[in-house]
């Protein structure tokens, strides 16, 4: 396998680097060849998958279009992306964002990351924090009453 | 007189194009390779090539082999192929590399393909079979093979059951993509037969 790296790494048309990871918001700047013109397409969208297969390694975007979801899979290493921008970071604990697909509006946005998202994300965590707390409450108060009750 | 090479098919990717198209390629090592014996019409009654490729540790080969070796003067080889006798300018000892080739030039390419062991007759002749459901009694079967009162024998030819793959197969018309001189390595376009580091004869057009 290792002469099959070293040929992936000779014929690798660009040298592209992943500066992104999955759950950001990316600007695909994509050419578009039409007979002999050729014009760029940005293509915005979150990033919910990465393939990687050494040279054939792609990433797949997620937007929505007029309320119906597009997702596009582009090959890294093509010439044909003319650059690639990160627009937002987000915040994602899984390589694959599938679960993306089934939701719609704010439940499907993640949260972002950096020192301004960490702010987000506390007082995010806070809330269910508190409905954690209610939830135990309820539930030795629940017990509690039956107990009462059987004693009765 | 077609250009040969022995060399192993080491695996499949794929080629991005500067314009962005995208071709499935096969990775594969040819030569460099030794030639072994030259065959000519007065003695052998046609003109050919032996090459041969790999080295290997002597004490693997036979003693005819590894004589008829130490008495050339060559280093221990483990494979052998006859091919055309395609530079005349070539002789025992010489060593031929993938430089004959030029990429994309088109070739032919020889190789033993994967054994399936014992297909039906659908994955080996590709007929239809029969529906899956729906009430269907026919699902893989073969068929009828030669009805009732005509022909009312077998034909010849006729696709039967049996052992399928691990035979000597040979696709034509490839491309060569890209050459890493090198490294002796040819990326061919499309697919190749046999498995991985399995033996190949890529012969010219």
């Amino acid at each position: 396998m290792d002469i099959m790296r070293e040929v992936e790494q000779r014929i690798m048309p660009v040298k592209r680097k992943l500066n992104f990871t999955i759950g950001d918001t990316v600007r695909v700047h994509y050419r578009i060849v039409e007979g002999n013109r050729e014009r760029i397409q940005v293509f915005e969208g979150i990033v919910i998958a990465s393939d990687n297969k050494g040279l054939s390694k792609t990433f797949t975007v997620r937007k929505l279009s007029f309320d119906v979801g597009v997702e596009r899979i582009f090959p890294l290493y093509s010439t044909r992306i003319a650059k690639i921008e990160v627009v937002r970071k987000g915040k994602s604990r899984r390589a694959k964002l599938y679960y993306l697909r089934e939701r719609k509006g704010k439940s499907a946005k993640l949260r972002e990351k950096g020192p301004k998202a960490e702010k987000h994300s506390v007082s995010a965590a806070d809330a269910p924090g508190e409905h954690a707390g209610d939830a135990e409450s309820a539930g030795e108060g629940a017990p509690s009453g039956s107990d009462q009750q059987n004693e009765s | 007189m077609k250009k040969a090479l022995i060399g192993k098919k080491i695996g499949m990717t794929q080629y991005l194009h500067e314009d962005g198209t995208v071709v499935p390629v096969t990775v594969c090592e040819l030569g460099p390779c030794i030639v072994v014996q030259k065959k000519g019409a007065q003695k052998d009654g046609y003109a050919a090539l032996k090459l041969g490729f790999s080295e290997v540790k002597e004490l693997r080969l036979s003693k005819a082999i590894r004589s008829d070796l130490k008495k050339k003067g060559l280093k221990p080889l483990r494979h052998f192929r006859e091919v055309d006798l395609f530079d005349d300018s070539l002789d025992v000892g010489s060593v031929v590399t993938c430089s004959i080739f030029a990429e994309n030039d088109m070739v032919d390419v020889t190789g033993v393909s994967k054994g399936k062991g014992f297909a039906g007759v659908v994955k080996r002749y590709g007929f239809h079979g029969g529906g899956e459901t729906h009430g269907s009694t026919f699902h893989r079967a073969p068929g009828s093979i030669g009805a009732c009162a005509f022909p009312s024998e077998v034909w010849r030819g006729q696709g039967m059951p049996g052992r399928l793959g691990n035979m000597t197969v040979t696709v034509k018309n490839l491309k060569i993509v890209k050459i890493l001189e090198d490294k002796n390595i040819v990326l061919i376009s499309g697919a190749v037969p046999g498995r991985k580091n399995s033996l190949i004869t890529v012969r010219g057009r």
